[in-house]
């Protein structure tokens, strides 16, 4: 190749942008969005999720146009004998929608309006903070490397070998009798911290893996050399550089960690551990209802299916999301 | 007086078994508005000092000093002036531009960091740069991937004049460029080297752009200078035999089908974590007489040779 | 091999020990007064105080946790109030069970494995066969009913699938007695029997997950090089499906399952609860219910143990399969 001055002299033009005309670009978010709003899939699951959050949200409204209170008794609705609903399918009615509780005679739409609620609250809450911790120390152990990582990865590892659902159960009770005596009255917002605590706890680990994965293979890329060479602070690389690169798999992740929060919420309420009768609550509405399998069937179905259909709308919405986010990966 | 002075700039990077001497000793001047071209085979260190001129790699010893002041081991806080006369284009057009940042934002990302508030806004000053290095202003809002690769690089090129530097390393700034967009953006930094008066480290390893490029020419091999001088000396009367070897590797379209005049050496790079004794080049040297194991040439009058051409 | 060997035990020993530190601290520490809870529930001042002393519990913390150790590896006295002489390995005495947590331990642990391991068996099978039938018939009715399937398993709650499986097989259909335990060695068929629900419903949630995997495991090996070069070569469908890309894509399902198995025999609490059967899980809730430290200490270490062993053997299958993993 030989260049010669003469023809190089004037500076050319930028060479013709493959990009439609308009000033404003589209962002990589953009796209993604634009993509999502094409899947079925996502738009479904997603006006699901949407409906889910506003009947939670809209609790007490809905308390007052139903005419019942999650904490009404209906005894008189119940047989004398087994207390078991009178009529159909649990008790259902066109004043209790569907049915009512064996035992206690509560009604139980009313209920699990409310028990969506907190388990809404609850997950979105744990999730929320395990992103918060779990994105700071992925980004601060991918970049820094060096000691940083090594503790931080350590202890990601060693939060793998704690038998989750074993260990929470058993630091559910000396957390409380840290602060309450054995016969005290333990608070719901008290219950409810330690709950989210106990996610964080384990959840940000994960969160941080796959953060610090993407950190390291961007840590090396020119822009953030670029932003050094210019005297750019760590702050600014780590949140201003790097922080918008990394939305996609924080996005994701958060995504798949709240339907694994409502879960494991209601599991370990169904333990007994987590959210305790009076406060509604799916996990422990299937736990008491598995003691009327036999004599009031229809009662385990509503809360099974509600938080079987809550589960799978975010599911279905989180593969959705990574899908729109990077257009690569193929369910 | 020189802009920029580096004296037996070193950088060795530990590794498993032993330490890679990836830059062993350069000496070398930029005069300001000067541009001076390294070339040399990948692996020989001229990317490492690249990055050390700006400080993203910490030299392991010698001297870097830029307007009389020692920036070798200078701190974060004491560098920040500093980085504002000294700036960097990098090899890579799409990994060097934050894929999430609007154009505007990228170019405007040294202003920012500095808290430097232009006259007349950043977003004019923006602007003004796009249209310097020919690209369109009202691309201010788009996002790298609506760009070729050309474009990209006129974009970091756009973000590197931001800070008014003095001196500019450009890595390798069109080796990944297609052929027919690399004499645009050559042209583009020859005009701003001749428009703002800069100065120029430029890396390649393309011979025929460097010379387009440069007025003075340093080649490197296995992590030292072997040679430096003004363009025209090196290109016409090439000294050291290595070279040499790189100059015949040109194609030359008037010699088509000569096979002589080409020369090639046998063997590979040695390994700079273990690099040969004496000279450098001589196992892989036609020339090589039992002094070139067991003494180092040193840098003499732009050459480092026991026996370079023209001299017997 | 050795060398990798020896780094591995090392650091599985260290998390253990730190696993047992932790909870040590958290269980012993953390109450105002653990004894309370851990004392029936006549317990006056005197007999608190009494229990106090021989617990140690006005000791250090260290030396509480170097007794504790002591107890693990050699044995310990742990006096008369708590059944005397406590061989190792000693995991201490439980006032709740009035009995020393070792035997129950012994009696628990054979009921989790019996549920997790026929079942681990079962997931696998399904799981793994599902994903690659669904991975080679890409895009048929088959695919979508096997994507359905693993969609609906990954979103259940085991405790419903429990349910509505003793609903229907228990108590409508009554094909399927009551799920209990009862030793293999005494009756295989009703050992299977009573434990057939459980299999089935922690073998729904976890094949689905595994479909789910080993279908995008095989798509992803399918559309490999060497897969293609087989198939160009002229190999059978049969031979290139069955003999190489089900070994590359089986490969890294091995490390979830040994981690899945690893958590669900430390986590059956759920299966056990459902359906009322009485293993490590269920042991635990009680040791919670009723304040039983010790209980609830032994019960997490174990579970810690299994998942830690179930992590060093995929390590171990690992570097046996792939020599690359034993230099890094």
């Amino acid at each position: 190749m030989s260049l010669s001055p003469e023809v190089l002299e004037p500076v050319p033009v930028a060479d013709a942008a493959p990009v439609e005309k308009g000033v404003v670009g589209r962002s990589p978010g953009q796209l993604a969005w634009t993509r999502l709003r094409r899947d079925r899939t996502a738009m479904i699951s997603g006006c699901t999720l949407l409906l889910l959050m506003l009947v939670a949200l809209a609790a007490p409204l809905i308390e007052v146009l139903y005419g019942v209170g999650p904490h009404d008794e209906f005894k008189e609705l119940l047989t004398r004998r087994g207390a078991i609903p009178l009529g159909y399918a649990g008790g259902v009615s066109a004043d209790h929608w569907f049915g009512i509780e064996p035992g206690t005679g509560r009604d139980i739409f009313i209920r699990m309006v409310y028990g969506l609620r907190t388990s809404i609250f609850i997950a979105l809450a744990s999730a929320l903070v395990t992103a918060g911790i779990g994105v700071t120390a992925g980004i601060l152990a991918g970049y820094l490397g060096g000691w940083v990582d090594t503790v931080i990865s350590w202890i990601t590892d060693f939060a793998l070998a704690l038998p989750f659902l074993i260990f929470a159960l058993a630091i559910m009770r000396p957390v409380e009798m840290r602060f309450y005596g054995p016969r005290d009255e333990v608070p719901v917002w008290f219950r409810v911290t330690v709950l989210i605590a106990i996610f964080a706890a384990f959840g940000w680990t994960s969160t941080a893996r796959l953060v610090r994965g993407q950190v390291i293979s961007l840590r090396e890329r020119e822009f953030i050399e670029a932003a050094r060479a210019s005297g750019a602070g760590l702050g600014h690389i780590l949140f201003r550089q790097l922080l918008p690169n990394l939305w996609a798999p924080i996005l994701v992740s958060f995504s798949l960690a709240v339907p694994a929060y409502v879960t494991g919420e209601a599991a370990l309420s169904f333990l007994g551990i987590g959210i305790v009768d009076p406060t509604p609550d799916f996990g422990a509405m299937i736990f008491r209802s598995i003691a009327y399998l036999q004599t009031d069937p229809a009662y385990v179905f509503f809360p099974g299916i509600t938080i079987f259909a809550l589960v799978l709308a975010f599911n279905l919405f989180g593969d959705a999301l990574r899908d729109a986010l990077d257009p690569k990966s193929s369910r | 007086m020189s802009l920029l002075a580096v004296e037996g700039l070193t950088k060795h990077f530990p590794a498993r078994g032993g330490v890679v001497r990836a830059v062993d000793g350069l000496d070398f001047t930029v005069r300001a508005g000067e541009t001076l071209g390294l070339v040399g085979e990948s692996g020989c260190g001229k990317t490492t000092t690249g990055r050390m001129l700006v400080r993203l790699l910490e030299p392991t010893g010698g001297r870097i000093v830029f307007e009389d002041r020692d920036i070798t081991h200078l701190g974060g806080r004491a560098m920040r002036p500093l980085r504002q006369e000294l700036q960097i284009i990098f090899q890579d057009p799409y990994a060097s531009l934050n894929p999430r940042h609007t154009v505007g934002r990228i170019v405007a990302m040294p202003l920012t960091v500095n808290g430097i508030r232009p006259p007349g806004g950043v977003k004019k000053r923006v602007q003004e740069l796009l249209e310097l290095v020919g690209l369109n202003p009202e691309h201010y809002n788009r996002y790298p991937h609506e760009f070729s690769g050309g474009q990209r690089q006129r974009v970091g090129i756009a973000r590197a004049l931001a800070l008014r530097p003095k001196l500019i390393v450009a890595d390798e700034p069109v080796s990944a460029l297609d052929v027919s967009i690399q004499a645009q953006v050559i042209n583009l930094l020859r005009q701003l080297q001749r428009d703002l008066g800069l100065a120029f480290v430029f890396i390649a390893h393309d011979l025929a752009v460097v010379r387009h490029f440069c007025q003075r020419v340093a080649v490197m091999y296995l992590g030292r200078i072997v040679e430096i001088g003004e363009r025209d000396e090196i290109y016409e009367r090439p000294r050291h035999p290595y070279t040499r070897a790189l100059l015949s590797a040109i194609p030359n379209v008037a010699k088509l089908g000569e096979s002589e005049g080409r020369i090639r050496l046998s063997g590979d790079v040695p390994t700079p974590m273990n690099p040969p004794s004496g000279c450098r080049f001589r196992t892989r040297c036609w020339k090589a007489q039992d002094v070139c194991a067991t003494e180092e040439p040193p840098l003499t009058g732009g050459v480092a040779c026991h026996f370079p051409e023209g001299a017997s | 091999m050795a060398r990798f060997l020896i780094k591995r035990l090392l650091s599985v020993s260290l998390t253990l020990f730190a696993v047992s530190v932790v909870s040590f601290l958290m269980f012993f520490a953390l109450p105002k007064d653990p004894v309370t809870g851990m004392c029936p529930k006549n317990c006056n001042a005197e007999r608190l105080e009494r229990v106090r002393q021989e617990l140690g519990l006005n000791d250090p913390k260290v030396e509480q946790y170097a007794a504790y150790m002591k107890g693990i590896f050699v044995g310990r006295d742990l006096g008369s109030a708590q059944g005397g002489k406590c061989e190792a390995p000693c995991l201490g005495y439980s006032y709740v069970n009035s009995e020393a947590v070792t035997d129950t331990l012994g009696r628990v642990l054979p009921v989790t494995l019996s549920i997790v391991i026929p079942a681990a068996i079962l997931w696998l099978l399904l799981g793994v066969g599902l994903g690659m039938l669904s991975a080679l018939r890409r895009g048929t009715l088959v695919d979508r009913l096997a994507i359905g399937f693993s969609l609906t398993g990954a979103s259940m709650q085991l405790y419903f699938v429990g349910a509505l499986l003793l609903l229907i097989f228990t108590y409508q259909l009554k094909i399927v007695p009551v799920p209990h335990y009862t030793s293999i060695l005494d009756n295989p068929f009703d050992w299977a029997s009573g434990l057939v629900l459980a299999w089935i419903a922690l073998a729904f949630l976890f094949s689905a997950i595994y479909a789910r995997l080993a279908r995008a495991q095989m798509l992803e090996t399918l559309s490999e090089d060497f897969v293609r070069t087989a198939r160009a070569k002229g190999l059978a469908k049969r031979t290139v499906y069955g003999r190489h890309a089900l070994r590359a894509a089986i490969t890294p399902l091995v490390t979830i399952a040994g981690l899945d198995v690893g958590a669900a025999l430390g986590g059956t609490v759920i299966t056990e609860t459902t359906f009322g059967i009485q293993g490590l899980g269920r042991t635990a809730v009680y040791a919670v219910r009723g304040g039983d430290l010790p209980m609830i200490m032994a019960t997490v270490l174990i579970a810690a143990v299994f998942v830690v062993i179930a992590n060093l053997v995929v390590d171990l299958l690992y570097a046996a399969i792939d020599p690359r993993v034993r230099l890094s």
